[in-house]
Formats: structure tokens, sequence, C-alpha cells
């Protein structure tokens, strides 16, 4: 396959998670602000830790200044000059998939194309007449859509491993961010941990994920950091535990691996990054420091990026 | 007159009634209906190809086709057809109206019109490889050497080269009108890469799905072979230096070019790869393009940019869109560009006027398609009939496409006429004319039922080891009431063309 088709694939997938990371962040950000300040100044500044956690704080400063929730939505929903938002990565999906057309099925493209339009609809309304959850409710859907028709209709051959990568990738640096949110939150007083505070962010961070229930059936009882940071970061049945991500990355390499005959620099990153995930234990995390930990796995998966693009994307493998 | 139409053209060089004026206000002429060949009824009786398509049209209530025709634009916008149309702003994703109503060929009719249409592509590609060769044709004083020889399209980059089976112009798309039951002219030659064949494809499956019922009534010559034939055609023009199943794609200028749909469609359909020039790089004798696996070598090329942009070596330095080092390999007999670079240089308009002869000299053959007489402004007899006849002849620029830069006399204003005067003025060698066809019109839905509109029809010959035309074509259909200008830049829509199966 063309290069430039596996990086628009790739790219395609990394635009769709994002898309769907962004409206998460608004939704643990909406429910955060419903509880007392934890910053200790006094006014709401939830949305700054978010900000954060996003890695864009200082481009929504430079624009907006005051953050409060309706800057913060705009910022993160409507804004295409912010390349994190939602509109913005659902019209780069959109672009990169016209330009790969040939690689994607009717199906994949409608969805595509069908979340673009109505984008442009959502754009059209009135601010007043769109509450924050319909907007997050809009984008999960259009992101579970073209997943779905992804995986229900893509033939099962390097295009379709080049789209898994792109979104096991995003994924897994997307969670990292989003449990950095929490750090983020507490930072300023060390002593909520373990507090009453605390778990309800915590399980904030879970439902934002649609994980609430998920965690419960996997662990029952009391909701603890420990727990909470095992299934997100360590759990093999978690859909978006960083473990799980990489290893859907790992497997998506190794069948390139296997239909081109050669092996290469990405699977021996992936499979190295794996196995130290592995062998990991939460205690081993927390001894580290969760934020110092979730700070090099975001280096680490942003590497393996690098590597997948000099070997497969950038056309210059000879 | 120095025009050099010869043999019975001149039967036909005016409409049979030209332009009458009646209740234009403004002092435009316009056009009786009656003037013109209507394709379906003739003396209000229905004409045999159109038998079929008759009780279907009375049988349809206003509801049904509002109804079907809000179908069909849905199925166009899902399959993303659409085009941009330059230098106009607004939509640059709009769709082209589609007319529902069919223009029907009887098959007498399409044999005579594909042998005209087969016989002038392969006198085009004679002229070309005799041009780029030992010049027969200028040496016999049958057509100037400067036209020739400096004209902008011709390349003298590939003097003496001569491309696998002398084939230069791979696709060639003949712009034919019609005047009556059996008066057809050739409007202009696209030699180059002649678009719109997506819509031919694309207009069928949409009236097989919005009426399947029509297609089993009548015996309707089926078109979806013409994609299975383009990839043969391709593979048959194997560079010299290929010695395996040669490797083909389309290189497109990118998916911001107003015919990427189609660009990608027929990739698609061919099960070729798409490519833009930054997936292709030169090394050692071939071309190769860039894949997840390594480079893989291309053999074949079938090109969608201009000569001026495909080697930035060797022609514009400034071109992004091209491939450095391409026209040395291409040379050498490495890969195969379809179109040939310089293959303009036949269907330049100025050119145009010579086709006859070409297919008197190469061929032996009489011409079976007429042209239209043209006037060239470059020669003084003929710009001062043009300028003295201005308000009833189409002008044209010789190096212009797609309706842009043309005055169709007496569809414009005494102001329009005057200021295109001052134009030709400047830069008569810029300009040529013709007589205001009676182009032969159609039966098309319109907002309030069913009316005659003005159609033209683009069938797509295939040049290779045989020379081959799929049973069908574009039919363009201007919209508006009266107007003569089909293309689609210009508001013009499409149309299904049939051509009936014995």
């Amino acid at each position: 396959m063309l290069s430039r088709t596996a990086a628009n694939l790739y790219w395609l997938a990394r635009y769709m998670e994002r898309a769907e990371t962004a409206a998460r962040l608004l939704e643990v950000g909406e429910r955060m602000s419903l509880i007392p300040s934890t910053g200790g100044s006094g006014y709401r500044n939830e949305w700054v830790p978010l900000l954060q956690a996003n890695g864009s704080h200082e481009g929504f400063l430079a624009k907006y200044r005051d953050p409060v929730q309706r800057n913060v939505e705009s910022f993160m929903f409507f804004d295409r000059d912010n390349p994190g938002s939602v509109a913005a990565c659902v019209a780069a999906a959109r672009e990169n998939a016209r330009i790969v057309r040939t690689a994607l099925t009717s199906q994949v493209s409608d969805a595509l194309n069908t979340a673009y339009q109505e984008l442009m609809t959502l754009e059209r309304t009135e601010r007043s007449d769109l509450p924050l959850t319909r907007l997050t409710e809009w984008t999960l859907r259009c992101c579970a859509l073209v997943r779905g028709a992804i995986d229900a209709t893509q033939l099962r051959n390097d295009g379709y491993d080049f789209l898994n990568i792109g979104y096991s990738i995003e994924r897994a640096d997307n969670s990292a961010r989003l449990m950095d949110v929490k750090y983020f939150v507490l930072l300023p007083r060390v002593d909520f941990v373990g507090s009453g505070l605390d778990n309800y962010q915590w399980t904030t961070l879970l439902r934002a994920l649609s994980a609430h229930r998920a965690f419960h059936w996997a662990y029952g009882g009391e909701v603890t950091a420990a727990k909470i940071a095992h299934f997100l970061i360590l759990n093999r049945q978690s859909p978006r535990s960083l473990l799980t991500s990489v290893q859907a990355v790992n497997d998506h390499l190794d069948s390139l691996a296997r239909a081109y005959g050669t092996p290469t620099r990405a699977q021996t990153e992936a499979r190295a990054l794996l196995a130290g995930l592995a062998e990991l234990t939460i205690d081993e995390v927390f001894d580290e420091g969760l934020h110092e930990f979730l700070t090099r796995f975001i280096g680490e998966v942003s590497a393996l990026g690098a590597a997948v693009y000099d070997v497969y994307l950038s056309g210059d493998m000879r | 007159m120095g025009v050099v139409v010869r043999g019975g053209a001149w039967r036909f060089a005016t409409p049979r009634k030209s332009v009458t004026d009646s209740e234009g206000s403004r002092g435009d002429a316009v056009v009786k209906r009656a003037d013109f060949f209507n394709e379906m009824f003739e003396q209000g009786a229905v004409r045999w190809p159109y038998k079929g398509l008759q009780g279907w049209m009375g049988e349809m209530p206003d509801e049904f086709r509002s109804l079907k025709q809000a179908e069909a634009e849905e199925l166009f916008r899902r399959i993303g057809i659409t085009f941009a149309v330059y230098g106009e702003g607004g939509d640059p994703e709009r769709l082209m109206p589609f007319d529902m109503f069919p223009r029907v060929f009887a098959q007498d009719e399409w044999r005579r019109l594909e042998r005209g249409v087969i016989q002038r592509a392969k006198a085009l590609n004679a002229f070309l490889a005799d041009v780029y060769a030992r010049g027969e044709i200028v040496r016999a004083g049958l057509v100037p050497r400067d036209l020739v020889y400096r004209n902008e399209a011709y390349e003298a980059a590939v003097v003496g080269f001569t491309p696998p089976r002398g084939v230069f112009s791979h696709i060639v798309g003949v712009d034919l009108v019609r005047t009556g039951p059996d008066e057809f002219f050739v409007l202009e030659d696209n030699c180059r890469t002649p678009s719109g064949v997506s819509y031919m494809l694309e207009n069928r499956e949409i009236m097989m799905r919005l009426f399947p019922g029509l297609f089993r009534e009548n015996r309707i010559a089926p078109v979806d072979g013409y994609s299975e034939e383009l990839r043969r055609t391709l593979a048959s023009v194997a560079p010299r230096k290929c010695e395996r199943d040669p490797k083909i794609v389309i290189l497109t200028p990118g998916a911001y070019n107003s015919a990427y749909y189609e660009h990608s469609f027929l990739a698609n359909l061919m099960g070729v790869e798409l490519v833009e020039g930054q997936d292709l790089f030169v090394e050692g004798e071939f071309v190769w393009m860039r894949t997840t696996e390594g480079p893989r070598r291309v053999d074949v090329i079938y090109r969608r940019i201009d000569d001026a942009f495909i080697d930035p070596l060797c022609f514009r330095p400034d071109s992004m869109l091209g491939v450095p080092g391409l026209m040395d390999v291409y040379r050498s007999g490495g890969v195969t560009l379809a179109s040939a670079p310089g293959a303009g240089v036949a269907d330049d308009k100025a050119i145009y006027c010579f086709v006859p002869d070409m297919v008197r000299f190469y061929l032996g053959e009489e011409p079976i398609l007429q042209n239209v007489p043209t006037w060239q402004c470059a020669r003084a007899d003929d710009l001062k009939y043009v300028l003295e006849n201005l308000g009833e002849l189409v002008v044209k620029e010789v190096h212009g496409s797609g309706g842009y830069g043309m005055l169709v006399g007496p569809k414009s204003t005494r102001e329009q006429v005057e200021n295109f005067r001052k134009r030709i003025e400047e830069n008569p060698g810029n300009y040529i004319a013709q007589p205001t066809l009676a182009l032969s019109t159609c039966p098309t839905f319109v907002g309030e039922g069913v009316a005659p509109r003005h159609v033209d029809l683009r069938p797509y010959c295939l040049v290779g080891d045989r020379v081959t035309l799929v049973p069908g074509g574009l039919t363009r259909v201007a919209m508006t009431e009266g107007s003569l200008v089909v293309n689609s830049s210009q508001g013009g829509g499409v149309k299904d063309t049939w051509v009936l199966s014995e």
C-alpha cells in the first residue's frame, strides 16, 4: 500500500480517537465543576486542570483568557484553530478520508461524511440551544459509528492494521492524559489524597470513560485509587487501559510484519513498551509517582509513533 | 474564405434556420424552438428510439418525479460526486445537476458515430506520431509548419521518441453535437486527459437504481465494461523495458483538484493505486512508488496532470505536482505516460480544422464525422468576416476550455459583444469563430414538467493495441431554457446516454 495512503488511514483514526477524548475531557470537566472547588482559591477553576492535561492551556490563555465553561467549550469543541478540538479533529479525519476514499468502504466514508455534515449544522446552531451533554453525546455517537463501520466492513488487510495502530496509539496517549487530569486537580492540596473528594474525582474519571459499571463488575466493593489506577493502566479487560491499548498496537504491528514478511524497528519498540507494562505492579506506579509515570509513558508512546512513521508512513524505507 | 473544409461539409455549414428575432426584449435574438432538431419528437410523432420512454414519461406524476429526483441527489451526495467551479467561490462541493430523462441512440445511429469516432482517434494519433517524427503531413503542405512547430502544445522534449505502439493519446474524448437525424458535427477533440467518464458510469448506476423497470423493458447496451477496457488498454502500452505484468497507477494533482472524485473512482474500479507526485521518485532507470513495503516499480502512469507539471526538471521548475526525472525514464523506455507528453498539439483549436485532412492523409478514408466550419481570427480575411458578423457567431479562445472566455453572439447583449470585439482586436490570433449551431434538443425534466433542452455528447475512445469505444458517453445538457452552453462550469447538467441493442 502507498505510504501516503497508510498515513492518511493512520491519521484518520488518530483524529477520531482524539475527538472522542476531547469530548470525554469536557464531560469530566463539567462533572467536576458540579462539586465544591478544590483549588482553594474560591472560584471555579476546575477547567484549568483539564486544559493542562490536554496540553493546550497556553493556547487557550492566548485566545480566551477566562477559563469559564463557555470559553472552554468554544475552545475544545468548536474552535478550528485548536488542533485538538472536536471540530478540528472531525474535519481533519474527514479530509484524510476524502483523500483515501479508495481504501475505505462506503459505510466508513458515509459515517465520516455524515459526521462532518452534522458538525456544520451544529456550528450554525445557536449556542444557547446546545447544552454540553448534547455536544459530547453527539461526538461519542459519531466516533462509535465510524469505529463500528470500520470493524464491520473493512477488509482485514494492511489498511485495517494502520487504522487500528492509529486508534490504539492515540488511545494509549489519551487515556494517560485523562488520568493525568487527576494529578492536576489534586496538585494544589496534597492532603486531599484518600479523602471523599478524592474518590469522587476518581469516580468521575471512570464515568467519563464510560467505565463506571465495568469497574464495578471487575472489582466490586469500595472505590479506591489503587483499584482505579489498576483498572485504567494494567487491566487487560478494560478497553481503554494503557495495557490494552499497547497490546492492540503490538497485535496490529505483528500482523503487518507477517503480511510484509519482515519485522522492523517499530515492532521491537512496541514489544519493549508492552513488556514494561506487563511486568509492572500498581504499587510500583505509585512509588514512581502517578504523574511521573504517566509523563514517561506519554513520551514512550510518542516515540513509538515516530518509529511507525519512519518505518511505514514516511515512504523512505528502502 | 480561408477555411479548410472540404467535401460535403458545407452542406451543414449553417444551421438549417439560424437565428430569428421574435420577442427578445433587449434586442437579443431568441431562437425559435421549432428550428431545432428534437431527438424525441419529429413533426409530432415520437422517434422510435424514444418509444419506450413515452409511456414512462406520461405515467410519472409530479410527486413521484420529485421523490426520485431527491433520491438521485441524495445518492450523488452520498457517493460524493461533486465538482469545484474555478474562480467562483461558493460551495466547493456542489453537485452536478443530474437530469433523469435519458438520451437515446438507436443501434444504427450509434454504429455510424462509433466508426466516425474511432476513425478520428486513429487519425489524431497518426498525426501525433508523424509530427514528432518526420512530419510528412507538414512536408506535404497540408498543415502549416508554424501551426505545428510553433504551437505552445508542441513538446520539443519528445521529438524523435515514439511511445509504445506509437500511441500518444490513449483516451480521446470527441465532443459532438447533433443538428439533424443524420447530421453530427465534431466541436472539438480532447487528446490529453478528457474528464467526465465517471459521470457516464455513475449516471447509469443511478438510473438503474432509480428505474430498474426501464432497463428490463428496453435493451440498453451496458457501459460498465469501460474500466476493464481502460485497464487493458493501459496494460497494452507497457514500456519497452517492462517484462512482467505491468504495474499501472493513476497520477492525480491531489484531493483539491476538481476532478479528484473521478481519479479515485477510476483507480478504485481498475484496482490500481492512485498516486500523487510526492509518492513517486526516479532511481536508476525506473520510476518507483513509496509503499509501506518499500519502493515498488511503476510501469504505466495514467496521468491526470498537465504536461507542464509532470517533471520539474524538464518543464516548469516550480511544479510541486510532478516527479523530477520522470521524462528521462520516459524517453529511455522505462515508463509509459498516458497520454504522452506533447499529445496536446493534436487537440489545439487551430489544428482542429485539419483533422479531416488527417483522416484522408493517414487513413486514405473519407471522414465520417464533419468539422464545424471555423474561422481563424489569425487570418485577415477570416478576422474581417468575424468582426462583421460577431452577433451571430460563437467565438472561443484557441487554448481555452471549459466554456471559459467564450462569446455566444446570439445570446449576448450588445455590450458583451462590443467588449469581446475589443478583446479580439487586441489579440486576433487567440480566437477562432464558428457559426451558432442549431444544437439538437432532448426532453429534460424542468420545474414545470418536461421541456426540450440543448444537448451535446462526449464519447470516450480508448486507443492501445486496439481502438475501442463503449456504447455510450457523457451527454451534457444546458439546463437553462434556450441556452446553448452545456459546460458544467456554466451551469450545465448531465444525462444518462443509452445505446439500444438490436
